[in-house]
C-alpha cells in the first residue's frame, strides 16, 4: 500500500507521519520506509522507498499543528511517550541515509 | 519539513497515538492524508 502511494504521488510530495508509542519502533518503522523492510520478510523487502519519515509529536511537526488540537487530540499522551528517545531514533535513521 | 500542501501516510498506534488523532493534527498544518492506519500488535 505504501509503496503504490509513493509511486503514485512521488517522494517529494509525501511524507509519512507516526504515531508509535517508543524508540525502537519508531526507528524500525523509519528504517523500513526509508531503506527497504530491515528483516527482508514484507513487501518491501529491499525496496528503499527513502520516504521522509517524521513522529507526530517532533518538534518540528508539533509547531506546525493548530495548538487547541494538538491539546485536545495528543497533549495527554505526550506525557507518557519518550518523544526525546523517539527523536533520537529518527534522526539516526535520516542522518545515516543523508 | 513542511507539511502544509503535502501528502501524508498517517501509521498511528493502539499504544501510542491513534491514526485519527494524527489525521486531525496535520490536517489543521494545512496537509491531506491520503492513508491512515492505527496498528495494533496485541
Amino acid at each position: 500500500m505504501v509503496k503504490k502511494l509513493a509511486e503514485e504521488y512521488g517522494k517529494d510530495n509525501l511524507v509519512v507521519i507516526l504515531g508509535s508509542p517508543d524508540a525502537d519502533s519508531s526507528e524500525l518503522y523509519a528504517e523500513t520506509l526509508v531503506n527497504g523492510d530491515p528483516s527482508w520478510m514484507g513487501p518491501l523487502a529491499g525496496v528503499a522507498l527513502k520516504l521522509p519519515v517524521y513522529h507526530i509529536m517532533e518538534p518540528e511537526i508539533k509547531a506546525q499543528v493548530d495548538p487547541s488540537i494538538y491539546k485536545e487530540q495528543l497533549e495527554l499522551m505526550e506525557i507518557a511517550l519518550d518523544v526525546e528517545q523517539i527523536v533520537k531514533g529518527l534522526n539516526r535513521v535520516r542522518q545515516e541515509t543523508a | 519539513m513542511e507539511l502544509k500542501g503535502k501528502k501524508i501516510i498517517v501509521i498511528g498506534e493502539r499504544d501510542g497515538v491513534q491514526g485519527p488523532a494524527i489525521e486531525a493534527c496535520i490536517k489543521s498544518a494545512g496537509a491531506e492524508s491520503v492513508m491512515v492506519q492505527t496498528q495494533c500488535f496485541v
